[in-house]
C-alpha cells in the first residue's frame, strides 16, 4: 500500500502532502522535514530508493524523484514495488501534469492545488494504484472541470 | 481561465504563495501565513460570501495547513461545503475535509448524511467523490451507514464507480474485516468484470485476502494464470499499455499474487511456469517499468516450487541488473539475489565482484540492501569478514536506527555462526564499544552467561581461557576514554566474577581497575553498582582464599561515599561489602563461592524460613501481614514497586509472550524483606535483580543472572560450532557447479583440470585488485575447497585441452606477475595462495560466454525469421484465430475473461503461437530499437535524467 504522496521543492518547502493514512498535522510536518533531510544528503547519480524505515515505522520504502526545483516523494511498504513506483512518479508528472499545465512549473503545482489532488485521487485511492492510464485520468479531470464550469456561472451571481 | 477550468484560482491566492516562497527567513514566512490566517477567518464567516470565493478560502486553508499551521477555525466550512449542490463546490468541500479530518474526528457525523446522499446521485461524478471521501473518512463505526450503497455500486454501469466502490469495500476490510466478510465474495465476482480497470483493481484486496489465507483462493490460480497470459499477449485495450508494455501494474500485481498462491505448491506452480517464463522473454529490459516486471518475476520465481528453466531466467536477469550502470537497477538486482540464493545458493558466486562494488558504493541505500544480501548469506566460513565489514560500516553512520538493526545482526549472527570463542567476545566488545548503548540489553546478559557457562564443551580449560582471555581484552579496552554503559556493566561483571581467577591480576590491581570505573562514571549509577558488586566479589574471594584483604584507599573513599549515597541501592552494596570483608572465610565462601554464577539457586518463595520469626512476633502483638491484594485503596511506598509489577503481569489481556523469569523473580521479592532498596524506584530493569542477590539471598550472591537467563542458553550453544554447517555448503557447491555448467558427469583427468582452471582465473584475476579478490574469495569461496576441487572433476571434462596446452604457460606467469591483458570475465573468488584449492566457478564462465555468444545470433535470425509477421503479430487478434474467443481485443467492453472457463484449452492451442509472438516482439532490430530508444529519450523516460526544461521555477 502507497502510504503518502509527497512533493517538496529543493529548499524543503513542502508543495503537496497526501497521507493516505490520517496524521496530524505536527506529524506530517515532522515527516516532510526529516524525508527532506535524507533527500538534500543524497549525492548525485545514487538510487532514487531511501529505507524509510527510521522515519515512517517498519515496513517502509520511499521512491523519489528529482525534477527541476522539486522532489517528488512516494512512501509505501513492501506490498508495491520499487521500481514501479518510480514510474508512477513518471506517469504522474510526465504523463499528466505535463499534459495539463504544458512545461508544467512548481508554480503550476501550488497554484492548482486541488486540481493536483483531484488527478491524484483519480491515480491513487485509499493507498492503492487504481488507473495508470493517462489519457482515462486526463478525461475523468477534464470531465469535473467541464461540468462545474457549466454549473458556475448561476453561481456567480449568488 | 477557460483551460483551467474550474480549478481556477484568484490572484490574492497567486500573491500568497509567491510571498511565501520569496519569504527569506522561517520567521518572516510564518509572520505572512499568520497574517493570512487572520484575513481567511474574517472573511470565512462574513455571511454572504460567493461559493466560488468560499471554495477559494478552503482551497488557500488546505495550503496553510500543509505548511503547518492550524486551520481547525475552517474545518467546519469545510464540512459545510460538502452539502453544495455544485460538483466543484462539493469536491473542494470533501477533498479538505478528506485532508483536515481524521476519520475518528467529531464533524464526521456530519457527513455522513451527506455521503449517503451522494452515493445515490445520478450524476456518477458526484458519486465518485463521495466514494473518495468513504476511503478516507469512514471508520469502523460508520461502515454499517454506507455498506449496503457501497455494495450496489460494485454493479454500477460506469465502470470508473465500480473500481472506486471496490476500493471502498476493501478499506472497510482493512479497517475491520468481520464487518465485510460476508461481502468478500464480491472481489471474486468482480475479478470477472467485463471492464480491465474493474479487474485490475480487484486484485488489490485479493492480495490482502491471499496474503491472510492462501488456502481458500488456490481455485483462483488457473484462473490468475489465464488473466496474467492475456495481459502478457496484449490482449488489453492500447490505453493500459504504458511505455510499450502491456499494463505493466496489472502484471505486477497479478505477479505478486501468483508467487503467493505458488508458495510450496508444486502443483499450482506448475500451471505458471509457461506463463512467467513468457514474460521473462517478453519484458522490454531497456525500459522501467519493464525491468519492474522482470524484478517481480523474479520475486516470483524464487517463491513458487522452484522450476530450473525459470531460475536460470531470473538468474540472467540478476546478472544484467547488477551489470547495469543504474544504482536503481543494481539494487533490485541486490535485492533480487537475496531472494534467489535461498533456493539457489552458488549463484551468488557469479555476482560476487558486482556485490562487492555495490558495498562499496557511495549510494548508501545500495549498501544496506548488500549488507542486507550478506547477512542473508552468511555461514560459518564467512562470517568473520562479513561481521567485519558490518562492524566497519556500523562505526561509520550516525542514524541510530539503522545502527541498532546493524548492531543486533552482528550480534546475532556472531551467535550462531562464531568459529571461536576468543572472536566471538572480540566482536562483542566492537559492537558494544562502538555501539553499545544501541545494543538491547539483553544481547550483554546473553553475553555474560555465555563467558560464565562457557561453551559447553565440558572442556574447563578452554572455558577458563577464554575467561582469562575476556578478562585481558577488558582490562585493555578499560583504557579507552568514554565507554558506553551497557558495555561497562558487562567488564565489570567478568572482571569481578573472573578478573582474579586464573591469579595473573591481583586482587589490587583488579579492584584498582574497578575503582577507577566507578570514579571515571560517576554519573552512571547503574555502572557503579555493578562496580561495587565485582569489588565485592574480589574481596570475598580473597578472603575465602585464606589471603588478607586490604583495601586499596581509593576504594576506600569510594566506599565511604556509596555509604552516603542519596541512591539506595549503591548504599545498600556499599553496607553489604563492608559486612562481607568483616566476615570469616568459612562464611564468605558459603555466601559468595567463587565461579559459581551458573548454580541454580534454590528460591523459597514461601518464605517458610522466617515462620519462626513472624510467630515470635505475632506473639508479641505484631499486626498480620495482610497482602497487597486485599487491603483497600492506599498506596504503600514500600510496595510501591511491587505494584507495578502486579500491573504488569495482570493487566487484562497480555499480547506478547511470557517474558523471562526475571519478572517474576523480581515480583516473588518479598516486600518486607527489600524494604530499603524499594523505597526508591528503581529506574534500570537490571538492577532490582542485582540487589535482589545481594540482599535476599547473599548465599547465592551473583548467581541469580544466570540461573534465570540459563534456561535459554541451551538453544545457543546447539546453534554453535561449524560442523552442522559445512556439509550443506559443500553439496551446495558442488551440485552449483553441475548446474551452471550443465555438464554432470564426472571426469578423473583432475590434474588438467586444475590447469585450465589456473588459466581461467589468471586470464580472469585481471583488472581486479588483489585485495577486492581477496575479499570475494573470503565471502563466497573460502569454504568448501576440498569439495570444489572434487566438483572441478565434473565440470572440466568438456574444456578443450587445447586451450589448456595454449594458456596453461603463460597462465602461471599471470598468476606470478599479476598482470594480463584485459579480460571482461566475472571473475573468480580463488586465494592467490592455493591455486590448487581455488573454486571452480571461474571455468565455468567461458562456456557461458560462448553461449551467450550463439543465443544473440539465434535470436537474430528467429527474429529476421519473423520480422515481417511481428509487425501483424503485435495486434494481439492473433490469439482470437485460434482461441474461437471472438474477442477483438481493442474493444473496450470485450471480456477479457471470457476465456475463463475454457482457458486450459485456450493455453494449449495457443502455445505455439506465443512463441512467435514473444520471440518476434523481442526482436532486436536495430531500426526499431533506434526509434524505441528516440521516443524513450523524448519522453524523458529516464529516471535519473532531469529535463531542465520540464520546469521553469517562478520563484527561483
Amino acid at each position: 500500500m502507497i502510504k503518502a504522496v509527497m512533493v517538496m521543492n529543493t529548499q524543503g518547502k513542502p508543495r503537496l502532502a497526501k497521507f493516505f493514512d490520517f496524521l496530524p498535522v505536527e506529524k506530517q510536518q515532522e515527516l516532510i522535514r526529516r524525508v527532506f533531510g535524507v533527500l538534500c544528503s543524497r549525492p548525485e547519480n545514487v538510487s532514487n530508493f531511501i529505507e524509510a524505515e527510521s522515519i515512517f515505522g517498519p515496513d517502509s520504502r520511499l521512491v523519489y524523484n528529482h525534477f527541476a526545483t522539486l522532489y517528488f516523494v512516494v512512501v509505501f511498504d513492501s506490498s508495491e514495488n520499487e521500481l514501479a513506483m518510480l514510474d508512477l512518479i513518471q506517469l504522474l508528472v510526465q504523463q499528466t501534469l505535463e499534459r495539463c499545465f504544458k512545461n508544467v512549473c512548481e508554480l503550476d503545482i501550488v497554484f492548482n492545488y486541488s486540481k493536483i489532488h483531484t488527478i491524484l485521487d483519480e491515480i491513487i485511492l485509499g493507498g492503492q494504484v487504481l488507473e495508470t492510464r493517462s489519457t482515462e485520468i486526463m478525461r475523468a479531470v477534464e470531465e469535473i472541470s467541464k461540468c462545474s464550469l457549466s454549473l458556475s456561472p448561476l453561481f456567480v451571481c449568488v | 481561465m477557460g483551460s483551467q477550468g474550474g480549478f481556477y484560482q484568484s490572484k490574492e491566492f497567486l500573491d500568497l504563495v509567491k510571498s511565501i516562497g520569496e519569504a527569506r527567513s522561517k520567521a518572516e514566512e510564518d509572520r505572512i501565513v499568520l497574517s493570512e490566517i487572520e484575513t481567511l477567518k474574517r472573511r470565512i464567516s462574513e455571511p454572504d460570501t460567493p461559493k466560488r470565493k468560499m471554495k477559494e478560502y478552503i482551497i488557500r486553508l488546505v495550503y496553510v495547513e500543509m505548511l503547518g499551521h492550524d486551520a481547525s477555525f475552517g474545518y467546519i466550512h469545510a464540512v459545510k461545503m460538502t452539502h453544495d449542490d455544485t460538483l466543484l463546490v462539493k469536491r473542494t468541500g470533501y477533498l479538505a475535509v478528506t485532508l483536515f479530518l481524521n476519520e475518528d474526528h467529531d464533524l464526521i457525523i456530519l457527513i455522513v448524511n451527506t455521503i449517503q446522499k451522494d452515493l445515490k446521485s445520478d450524476n456518477y461524478l458526484v458519486v465518485c467523490v463521495a466514494l473518495n471521501a468513504v476511503c478516507k473518512l469512514i471508520n469502523e463505526e460508520t461502515i454499517p451507514a454506507v455498506l449496503p450503497q457501497i455494495v450496489e455500486l460494485l454493479a454500477h454501469p460506469k465502470e470508473a464507480v465500480r473500481k472506486k466502490a471496490i476500493m471502498a469495500l476493501y478499506r472497510f476490510y482493512q479497517k475491520s474485516p468481520s464487518s465485510v466478510s460476508h461481502l468478500v465474495s464480491n472481489f471474486r465476482k468482480r475479478l470477472c468484470d467485463n471492464d480491465p480497470g474493474v479487474m485490475g483493481a480487484t486484485l488489490c484486496p485479493l492480495f490482502d485476502l491471499i496474503t491472510n489465507d492462501v488456502n481458500s483462493y488456490k481455485d483462483l490460480v488457473i484462473s490468475f494464470v489465464s488473466i496474467l497470459k492475456q495481459v502478457a499477449e496484449r490482449r488489453l485495450p492500447k490505453a493500459y499499455d504504458y511505455h510499450q508494455m502491456p499494463a505493466p501494474f496489472i502484471q505486477i500485481k497479478l505477479l505478486k499474487i501468483l508467487a503467493l498462491l505458488g508458495s510450496g505448491d508444486k502443483q499450482a506452480s506448475e500451471n505458471m511456469y509457461t506463463v512467467v517464463g513468457d514474460i521473462f522473454r517478453k519484458c522490454d529490459s531497456s525500459s522501467n517499468i519493464g525491468n519492474a516486471v522482470l524484478y517481480e518475476c523474479i520475486c516470483c520465481v524464487s517463491s513458487i516450487y522452484p522450476n530450473p528453466k525459470l531460475l536460470e531466467s531470473a538468474a540472467d536477469a540478476i546478472s544484467r541488473f547488477l551489470k547495469s550502470d543504474s544504482h536503481n537497477l543494481k539494487y533490485m538486482g541486490i535485492d533480487a539475489l537475496g531472494r534467489l540464493i535461498k533456493i539457489s545458493p552458488e549463484i551468488a558466486e557469479q555476482h560476487q565482484l558486482a556485490v562487492i562494488d555495490c558495498l562499496e558504493d557511495p549510494d548508501d541505500t545500495l549498501k544496506r540492501k548488500t549488507f542486507e544480501l550478506l547477512y542473508k548469506m552468511t555461514k560459518s566460513t564467512n562470517v568473520e569478514v562479513i561481521v567485519d565489514r558490518m562492524i566497519d560500516y556500523m562505526i561509520s553512520i550516525n542514524d541510530n536506527h539503522y545502527k541498532t538493526e546493524i548492531a543486533s545482526r552482528c550480534v546475532e549472527l556472531a551467535e550462531q555462526f562464531a568459529p571461536s570463542n576468543q572472536w566471538f567476545i572480540q566482536t562483542m566488545n566492537k559492537v558494544f564499544e562502538h555501539a553499545g548503548d544501541l545494543v538491547n540489553i539483553k544481547v550483554a546478559h546473553n553475553l555474560m552467561r555465555l563467558i560464565a557457562e562457557g561453551f559447553g564443551e565440558d572442556d574447563n580449560t578452554a572455558d577458563s581461557q577464554l575467561r582469562s582471555s575476556a578478562v585481558e581484552s577488558y582490562l585493555y579496552i578499560l583504557g579507552e576514554p568514554k565507554l558506553p554503559s551497557v558495555f561497562l556493566q558487562v567488564i565489570c561483571w567478568v572482571l569481578g566474577e573472573y578478573g582474579t581467577a586464573d591469579g595473573k591480576y591481583s586482587a589490587s590491581y583488579i579492584t584498582g581497575k574497578l575503582c577507577d570505573v566507578a570514579e571515571a562514571y560517576s554519573n552512571d549509577e547503574t555502572v557503579k553498582a555493578y562496580a561495587v558488586t565485582a569489588l565485592m566479589k574480589i574481596y570475598a574471594f580473597e578472603i575465602a582464599a585464606g589471603r588478607m584483604v586490604d583495601m586499596l584507599p581509593e576504594c576506600h573513599s569510594l566506599m565511604e561515599e556509596f555509604l552516603a549515597s542519596h541512591s539506595t541501592d549503591l548504599q545498600q552494596r556499599a553496607y553489604e561489602l563492608q559486612a562481607v570483608i568483616g566476615l570469616d572465610a568459612h562464611a564468605v565462601e558459603s555466601i559468595m563461592p567463587s565461579d559459581a554464577s551458573c548454580e541454580d539457586i534454590e528460591v523459597d518463595k514461601a518464605l517458610s524460613f522466617l515462620n519462626g520469626y513472624i510467630q515470635e512476633s505475632i506473639e508479641k502483638g505484631a499486626q498480620p501481614y495482610i497482602p497487597e491484594s486485599e487491603r483497600s485503596g492506599m498506596l504503600n511506598i514500600s510496595n510501591f514497586r511491587n505494584q507495578d509489577h502486579h500491573e504488569a503481569s495482570s493487566h487484562g489481556l497480555r499480547f506478547e509472550a511470557y517474558e523471562l523469569p526475571k519478572q517474576t523473580v523480581q515480583a516473588r521479592i518479598p516486600p518486607a524483606s527489600l524494604a530499603s532498596t524499594e523505597l526508591v524506584p528503581v529506574p534500570e530493569p537490571v538492577y532490582p535483580r542485582e540487589s535482589y542477590q545481594t540482599t535476599t539471598v547473599p548465599s547465592v550472591s551473583s548467581d541469580a543472572a544466570s540461573t534465570e537467563l540459563k534456561l535459554r542458553l541451551d538453544g545457543v550453544q546447539k546453534k554453535w560450532g561449524r560442523q552442522t554447517h559445512f556439509p550443506s555448503t559443500s553439496t551446495s557447491n558442488s551440485t552449483s557447479q553441475k548446474t551452471v555448467n550443465g555438464i554432470t558427469q564426472v571426469d578423473g583427468s583432475n590434474t588438467a583440470n586444475s590447469r585450465t582452471r589456473e588459466t581461467y582465473d589468471s586470464r580472469k584475476q585481471v583488472e581486479i585488485s588483489p585485495e577486492k579478490q581477496k575479499l570475494a574469495a573470503s565471502l563466497f569461496g573460502g569454504p568448501s575447497k576440498t569439495e570444489k576441487k572434487s566438483a572441478t572433476g565434473h565440470k572440466s571434462s568438456k574444456p578443450s585441452s587445447h586451450m589448456v596446452k595454449s594458456h596453461a604457460p603463460k597462465s602461471s606467469m599471470e598468476v606470478a606477475s599479476e598482470k594480463t591483458s584485459p579480460v571482461q570475465q566475472p571473475p573468480d573468488l580463488l586465494d592467490f595462495g592455493e591455486p590448487t584449492v581455488k573454486s571452480t566457478a571461474p571455468s565455468l564462465d567461458p562456456f557461458k560466454d560462448l553461449e551467450g555468444l550463439l543465443e544473440p545470433t539465434t535470436q537474430v535470425s528467429s527474429a529476421v525469421n519473423h520480422s515481417s509477421t511481428a509487425a501483424v503479430t503485435k495486434s494481439p487478434d492473433i490469439m482470437g484465430l485460434y482461441t474461437e474467443t471472438p474477442a477483438g481485443a481493442h474493444h473496450k467492453d470485450s471480456d477479457i475473461l471470457s476465456g475463463l472457463s475454457n482457458s486450459p484449452m485456450t493455453n494449449m492451442v495457443g502455445g505455439t503461437t506465443t512463441m512467435q509472438v514473444a520471440q518476434s516482439s523481442k526482436s532486436p532490430n536495430l531500426k526499431d530499437s533506434l526509434e524505441k530508444d528516440a521516443l524513450v529519450r523524448q519522453m524523458g523516460v529516464t529516471p535519473s535524467s532531469q529535463n531542465p526544461n520540464l520546469f521553469k521555477d517562478l520563484l527561483g
